[in-house]
């Protein structure tokens, strides 16, 4: 599958709750970040976690978030990231 | 719907981290080499996840982190069909027949 979004550009995470196996963490879901690197493409975790193939295999990105985006209550540097490895289906442009 | 699954708690509150080396139990390291082999059969890391994830709260809390995997792990030998069920439960009342700890 081609990836849609290159680095440096703006992405927010899908504010969803489905059910299944799925990689992408809980306090993320709804930030917006950027796109830091395309990691490469891997088959579909949600999928292999079923006991099927994951294909075809799916964009992983690094996105870097700012941590003050992702906590409320953050008391470290405005300059402060986090990075986290999401799937393509689960981003959106920002 | 389950908004957020109970293994998913980053960002929680969760206390200081304790800094505590300690060598394996030799079931520990048995259970490893079970997944790496199980995982060149086509076991993948995702259908081990998806079972320790399935573990209702209480003994999600109460396990050991190898103790999930080797519950991970039997639970897609029966899902595959590797193992029944029933072959399971013969083999765990043998070993407690003969003293062994199941």
């Amino acid at each position: 599958m081609a990836a849609r979004f290159s680095v440096g550009e703006k992405v927010r995470v899908m504010k969803a709750y489905p059910l299944g196996h799925v990689r992408t963490p809980y306090y993320i879901r709804g930030c917006v970040g950027e796109i830091e690197r395309l990691c490469g493409s891997f088959p579909n975790p949600e999928e292999l976690a079923q006991m099927r193939d994951g294909l075809p295999a799916l964009p992983l990105y690094r996105v870097r978030f700012r941590q003050m985006d992702v906590w409320p209550d953050y008391r470290g540097k405005g300059s402060d990231v986090l990075e986290v490895e999401i799937y393509q289906h689960w981003l959106e442009k920002a | 719907m389950i908004e957020r699954g109970h293994h998913d708690m980053g960002g929680l509150p969760a206390g200081p981290v304790e800094y505590t080396e300690h060598d394996y139990a030799e079931w520990e390291r048995r259970v490893d080499a079970l997944s790496v082999l199980m995982g060149r059969r086509g076991v993948t890391v995702d259908q081990r996840r998806r079972n320790i994830e399935a573990l209702p709260p209480e003994d999600y809390d109460r396990m050991s982190y190898y103790e999930r995997w080797i519950v991970a792990l039997t639970q897609s030998l029966i899902q595959r069909g590797t193992i029944t069920t029933a072959e399971l439960a013969g083999k765990m009342v043998e070993i407690e027949k003969r003293g062994g700890q199941v």
